[in-house]
């Protein structure tokens, strides 16, 4: 009887998730970190921590700050670059049955390239591209915030894989909506947002920054409010799935995101909090359904009421 | 779950008991899983604040100060909201712990383990203690604590239960022991591995003593921390092999570390 299981699985264009829950680039490692914690067998999707073409030693440190009901951090992707990554990170979480997203970053539209082909040869489930970092050939100026930048990425790592794309996007623009229909245009199979809102903190004794970097990237339950807003504005001009990110730590936060648009959405600084958050999430969003008499999450994408 | 055997655990834990005096508090938690896979100079995180406040959002690292029947032990001073707010927590009420994560000291027989301990980098000496104890029966043990004055001078009764254990300490203000700084206490010939925690430049003074009278050196390192399980990576320190390897992460390849591979 249906409404004993509810019907759990979404899809991503042609690619079916097994459930809306998929866990956040950048915090939860490469997914082997947490088999303590979460049934690595449960989830929608693991998406594993940043890769460039070669390594990334990251910013110095301090790296991370708390911040009022969320966190700063300018990790500066750190991360052990696609040979490491293919040979020796991604064997270790492809015996799981939850979906391997790769998350890639380049500093320019070749390096992203390479990375969508290098990894069009994996058994990876779907790429996603971080579209947040600097354009080195374009004078740094980041390829998510730029909509021309930001098309041609997606283009290319379109033309150079067969997997399925999400495009994550930065809420440091001033028309996110802008940038999700260019990706659009640009072949994506589903956009990701939010990434973290540039912020800072500065330590009044010794009047210095409190990270290294001077800014980072602020997340965790205070950025939820934008990100629930930006997942409803893009959702209503996109016709792509969005899947949403931004300060889910519960399965009400979860049903918010749902309501508003998103076909999926990615738990993150609530995977450092509690490791096992994610996990947890899979059964309460399967209880909530029930008790509420919902035969599928179906019911729940794009319902909120206006 | 496809692995076989689980080493680090989420769980609640019931407080068995809670004490503060000068802002100095001991903590012991009732955390079966957790005391059974320990080890000394492992760590745990503490979720300080309600569950569903989300402030202070971030759990706080603490190192396993005691070990035994069960429980687990924290000494810890209170210096923010995190610890303020845990300091509250009595006896019978449930705090929510990670751990135990990270890497421990390295143990093997010496002709003599020396543990120095500066401030709240005492804490984790007596598990280290009572682990080499019970490890190597016979190996004498000398502790060496550094404080600003008696009243942060942490754990002395701890280390009283242990056999074959000399303990020396310096104050600051001379108001116990040496009037002076810990690591003048240590002598001139070392004859077995030095454990090292407290201040960063107390450990660096003892790491460059031990360095030049020819004795290993285990420091134990804390740096700013949001998982505490190597997810975040946002506890770099550099290393001296930065250049050829990039960070070390105190969370996952520490926080015990040898201090040669830290400090030249």
């Amino acid at each position: 009887m249906a409404l004993d299981s509810p019907e759990l699985s979404v899809s991503i264009g042609n690619w079916q998730l097994q459930n809306p829950i998929m866990t956040a680039s950048g915090t939860f490692g490469y997914g082997e970190e947490f088999a303590d914690f979460v049934d690595l067998d449960s989830l929608g999707g693991m998406v594993l921590k940043g890769i460039s073409l070669f390594p990334k030693n990251g910013n110095p440190p301090p790296r991370v700050v708390e911040t009022s009901c969320g966190m700063l951090n300018a990790i500066g992707l750190e991360n052990v670059g696609i040979d490491k990554f293919i040979n020796e990170k991604l064997p270790r979480v492809s015996r799981y049955k939850s979906a391997i997203v790769v998350n890639i970053l380049g500093d320019s539209i070749d390096e992203y390239r390479e990375l969508a082909q290098r990894l069009n040869d994996t058994d990876i489930d779907a790429i996603e591209v971080n579209i947040s970092c600097p354009n080195v050939k374009k004078g740094g100026v980041a390829f998510g915030t730029d909509h021309k930048m930001a098309y041609e990425v997606t283009r290319v790592v379109r033309q150079s894989c067969s997997k399925p794309v999400i495009m994550k996007l930065t809420p440091n623009v001033t028309d996110i909506a802008a940038i999700a229909q260019a990706v659009e245009e640009g072949g994506a199979d589903a956009v990701s947002l939010i990434n973290t809102l540039l912020g800072m903190a500065i330590d009044v004794k010794t009047r210095r920054p409190r990270l290294a970097n001077t800014v980072g990237g602020l997340s965790g339950p205070a950025i939820k409010p934008v990100a629930l807003r930006m997942v409803w504005q893009v959702a209503r001009k996109v016709s792509i799935p969005v899947i949403g990110i931004g300060g889910i730590t519960t399965v009400e936060d979860v049903v918010e995101f749902l309501l508003a648009g998103a076909s999926a959405v990615q738990v993150g600084t609530a995977n450092l909090v509690n490791p096992q958050t994610s996990g947890q999430l899979v059964e309460e969003l399967a209880d909530y359904l029930k008790s509420n008499n919902m035969a599928s999450v179906h019911e729940l994408i794009g319902a909120m009421e206006v | 779950m496809s692995k076989a055997q689980k080493i680090q655990f989420q769980i609640d834990a019931h407080i068995v008991d809670s004490q503060c005096a000068n802002d100095i508090c001991t903590l012991v938690l009732q955390a079966p899983e957790i005391a059974r896979t320990a080890v000394s100079g492992q760590f745990i995180m503490v979720a300080t604040g309600d569950e569903k406040s989300h402030d202070p959002l971030l759990r706080r690292p603490f190192s396993i100060s005691q070990c035994a029947n069960g429980t687990i032990g924290l000494v810890y001073k209170v210096v923010g909201r995190g610890t303020k707010l845990l300091s509250k927590m009595t006896a019978g009420q449930k705090v929510n712990l990670v751990g135990p994560l990270g890497k421990g000291f390295k143990l093997h027989s010496q002709k003599k383990h020396y543990l120095v301990g500066g401030g709240m980098g005492i804490a984790p000496l007596p598990f280290l203690a009572a682990t080499l104890r019970e490890k190597f029966p016979d190996d004498p043990i000398a502790v060496l604590l550094g404080a600003r004055n008696r009243d942060e001078l942490i754990c002395l009764d701890d280390f009283e239960e242990i056999d074959n254990i000399t303990v020396a300490c310096a104050t600051d203000d001379g108001s116990v022991g040496y009037h002076g700084l810990v690591p003048d206490l240590l002598p001139g010939k070392i004859n077995g591995t030095v454990y090292c925690c407290g201040p960063w430049p107390m450990m660096k003074a003892v790491a460059a003593i031990s360095r030049q009278r020819g004795a290993a050196c285990q420091v134990s390192l804390e740096t700013m921390m949001a998982c505490g399980m190597g997810a975040c990576v946002g506890c770099a320190i550099q290393g001296v092999d930065f250049i050829e390897n990039g960070y070390l992460h105190v969370c996952k390849d520490g926080p015990i570390f040898e201090a040669e591979k830290i400090w030249l």
